[in-house]
């Protein structure tokens, strides 16, 4: 118990390094240019934290938050669903085209929704599943292909002619989901004066669910196994292609739900202006940010926002908004850097306990490790 | 690209059981594309889209497989020193704006071609720095590469482009570019052959017209990459060196090779060709805009898996995808149309390979996709034009699905690895 304390203490604070590191290297970048480091943190604090600023980033949140759920219930495993981006997008798409052309009562009709996005999504990993345990194909590229091809699908699929619906001069969106299929949001800052998505509860649920699953049940046990040694998973019994099918369409059913609480509670509609792409990769950064852990994601997908919406700021003083992508590139990057030291730190001394254990007499031997 | 697991097929291929099937030479190569380049030319007769061997599409092969080339030559030097690197997209980004920024600031396209150096360098080398001497996924790594070059890219053409004219973050001004070397004479002796259409002739014709008119001294440059990487890996020692550092690492830590510096090394180079390939886009295109690697290192990394880990099988991937993209983008729906009969016959001649040497799975799996492609092209007149745009990834991930079984990656690819480890 102490250890664990221990090494959760040490993966915080390795955390907050990389966040100063990251910290450091803009202000340099910054002050190359002439700009003021302190300037810029102060405004985007002032901007970040006002009540229609928190509004957005908790609603950023819940979609980064699950878009990184999807990610890390695959890196858990050592699969790299790099296709999240593809299989929201798809999913959204067609669970919008359906929502639109179904009429089913309230209550009904939202979770008819949810769960095509969520058969959509997992279809589209089922792909990569199948290429990767039948013909060997890494999910890697497999699913950077199936992002492009998803993209090219989606623009054919929003035909006018097919399931595309013109609803403005130019825009091509999909029939709109009439207000039995809609879900909507709650009002938990009153000041603000708009409100945050009402899904915010099923992602916050799918981050319990996705505790429960991974670390309590039998399914949740064995998908850590095979992350950890597939040969050894093998080994004791564990089928390790059907893991990877199991695991990849869990994890495409969740990228399933990333579109679903913009779509349900705020477009109504699916249009390639509203759902974009690149989701999926801030999926993959959130994820390895929290450690793939959903407390640690939380808070990740919170930092992510509010990044994103504080820096809406700069532009209006001048200063090239971009500038957080490049915090959050360094963050990722030096947060891992920091985690894996962390780990060769625990390692080493975990391996100078048991030599010194092993070279006490006997009765020294409480003290070694479990 | 390794899969680390047990269940993947990559992993109970038997070496003997690869090696005569893969390696095509000398006259074999010649006598392949040979072949290819009849059925080429026999799709075209029948099927009248006569842009899919024309000069235009030769040249447009050249200039967009190139990049594409440039980012799996790259792979190549990373993964046989064991390292994966998926941050070639991210690199290949720094080298499209730095290629651009240095053209334009200094009115001239060689410091273009330093401007993708640079960016490829800065991208290599905190690959490096991550993967080599921290020991991070690598995979985890490239992609924060591509995030991280995604938002510096955006931010310095804010910095540099916001202003000037016709530029802004999203894109740079018109900057100067290579000019074209043309032979004349040349030129209109193919044209006039090229312009009868005759069977095998004119396609030949066009091919070498394409040859003639479309380089630049950026591409020749370029060109010498290949046989040069080919030299230096195969038949230098550091080369060996390199290539062992991919293969067993701590044998060759054993045996004295500093493996961190041949790694490092191989990563840096990598990071450069990726930015050349980068420098070369924008070269190209006259002008640096947002996104214009569309995923370009991607493909780069799936030609080079799709050349088996060497740098001839890594040209002819490239060559299809940018064989490939440039007939959607010049022919447009109708030659790609064309192009499905094509890959129809192809298909169906692998798979009755594979049915004859009796690898019953690939064989019968690639005759039904042959025969489900055929139908296709005889139900329809042209092929969604939404989805024509993406012939490359749906090439790959088809050639991917025939031909991973029999590929054979670094054997320590992907692999962290620290000094000592093997004590």
């Amino acid at each position: 118990m102490r250890d664990r304390l221990n090494r959760l203490a040490l993966n915080i604070v390795a955390a907050l390094l990389a966040a100063l590191f990251a910290g450091a290297v803009t202000s340099l970048i910054l002050w190359l240019r002439g700009d003021s480091p302190s300037f810029v943190i102060s405004q985007m604090w002032h901007y970040g934290t006002q009540p229609s600023s928190e509004v957005t980033i908790l609603n950023s949140a819940t979609v980064y938050y699950l878009s990184a759920l999807a990610v890390a219930i695959g890196f858990r495993m050592n699969l790299f669903n790099i296709g999240v981006d593809g299989q929201y997008r798809l999913a959204a798409m067609l669970a919008g085209a359906f929502g639109g052309a179904v009429a089913l009562p309230n209550g009904l009709h939202q979770i008819a929704i949810i769960v095509v996005a969520m058969l959509v999504g997992a279809s589209w990993a089922g792909l990569v599943a199948v290429l990767k345990v039948t013909r060997g194909v890494s999910e890697v590229i497999s699913s950077i292909m199936l992002n492009f091809i998803a993209t090219g699908l989606i623009a054919y699929l929003m035909r006018p002619t097919i399931l595309g619906h013109r609803s403005g001069a130019n825009d091509i969106t999909t029939e709109p989901i009439p207000k039995s299929g809609q879900v909507p949001g709650v009002n938990l800052i009153s000041s603000a004066g708009t409100k945050v998505y009402g899904l915010i509860f099923l992602a916050i649920g799918m981050g319990v669910l996705f505790h429960i699953v991974v670390n309590h049940t039998r399914f949740g046990f064995d998908l850590r196994a095979t992350g950890r040694s597939s040969s050894a998973a093998q080994t004791s019994g564990v089928s390790v292609k059907k893991m990877i099918v199991i695991t990849l369409l869990l994890s495409g059913a969740m990228a399933g739900l990333v579109g679903m609480p913009a779509l349900l509670g705020d477009s109504h509609s699916y249009s390639s202006i509203t759902f974009q792409t690149g989701l999926g990769f801030t999926g993959i950064a959130i994820a390895l940010l929290g450690r793939n852990n959903p407390v640690g994601i939380a808070f990740a997908a919170v930092l992510w926002a509010f990044l994103d919406q504080s820096a809406q700021i700069l532009d209006i003083n001048n200063i090239p908004k971009e500038i957080v992508q490049i915090t959050q590139g360094v963050v990722v990057l030096s947060v891992v850097i920091a985690y894996e030291l962390v780990r060769r730190a625990a390692l080493a001394r975990q391996q100078r306990r048991v030599g010194r254990a092993l070279a006490a007499p006997a009765p020294g031997m409480e003290g070694a490790p479990a | 690209m390794t899969v680390q697991d047990t269940s993947a097929p990559t992993e109970t291929v038997r070496l003997d059981r690869v090696k005569p099937a893969r390696r095509l030479r000398g006259r074999q190569l010649w006598l392949a594309a040979l072949a290819g380049l009849v059925l080429l030319s026999l799709v075209r007769v029948i099927t009248n889209a006569n842009d899919i061997t024309s000069t235009g599409t030769l040249g447009a092969t050249i200039a967009l497989g190139m990049p594409i080339a440039l980012a799996g030559l790259g792979g190549l030097w990373s993964e046989r020193s064991g390292v994966v690197n998926i941050g070639l997209e991210g690199m290949m980004i720094l080298g499209t704006f730095f290629g651009a920024d240095f053209a334009y600031f200094t009115h001239s396209p060689w410091m273009g071609v330093v401007g993708g150096i640079v960016g490829g360098f800065i991208g290599g080398i905190v690959h490096a720095v991550a993967t080599v001497t921290f020991g991070v996924d690598q995979i985890v790594s490239g992609v924060a590469i591509t995030i991280l070059a995604t938002g510096l890219a955006r931010y310095l053409a804010g910095v540099f482009f916001t202003g000037q004219p016709g530029g802004g973050p999203t894109q740079s001004p018109s900057i100067p570019q290579f000019t074209q070397l043309r032979v004349p004479a040349l030129d209109s002796f193919f044209g006039r052959i090229e312009n009868h259409h005759w069977f095998l002739i004119s396609d030949i014709a066009g091919l070498l017209r394409g040859l003639v008119t479309t380089l630049t001294p950026f591409t020749i440059v370029m060109a010498l990459l290949f046989p040069l990487t080919w030299f230096l890996l195969w038949r230098t020692a550091f080369g060996l060196q390199l290539r062992s550092c991919g293969e067993n690492p701590t044998a060759a830590e054993t045996l004295g090779v500093g493996v961190y510096s041949r790694k490092y090394v191989a990563v840096i180079v990598s990071g450069i060709l990726a930015g050349l390939g980068g420098a070369f886009l924008a070269d190209f295109a006259g002008i640096y805009r947002e996104g214009q690697t569309g995923g370009r290192g991607f493909i780069g990394l799936a030609a080079m898996i799709f050349g088996n880990w060497r740098p001839g099988g890594l040209v002819a991937g490239a060559g299809l995808f940018g064989y490939t993209d440039a007939v959607q983008s010049r022919g447009g729906a109708k030659s790609v149309h064309a192009l499905l009969l094509l890959v129809a016959i192809i298909v169906l001649l692998v798979g009755l390979y594979a049915l004859w040497r009796r690898r019953l799975a690939t064989g019968s799996l690639a005759v039904v996709i042959a025969i489900l492609v055929f139908i296709w092209y005889l139900l329809t007149k042209d092929v969604p034009i939404e989805l024509v745009t993406y012939t490359p990834q749906i090439i790959t991930l088809l050639v991917l699905a025939l031909a991973t079984q029999r590929l054979r990656p670094p054997a320590a690819d992907g692999i962290p690895w620290r000094k000592g480890q093997g004590a």
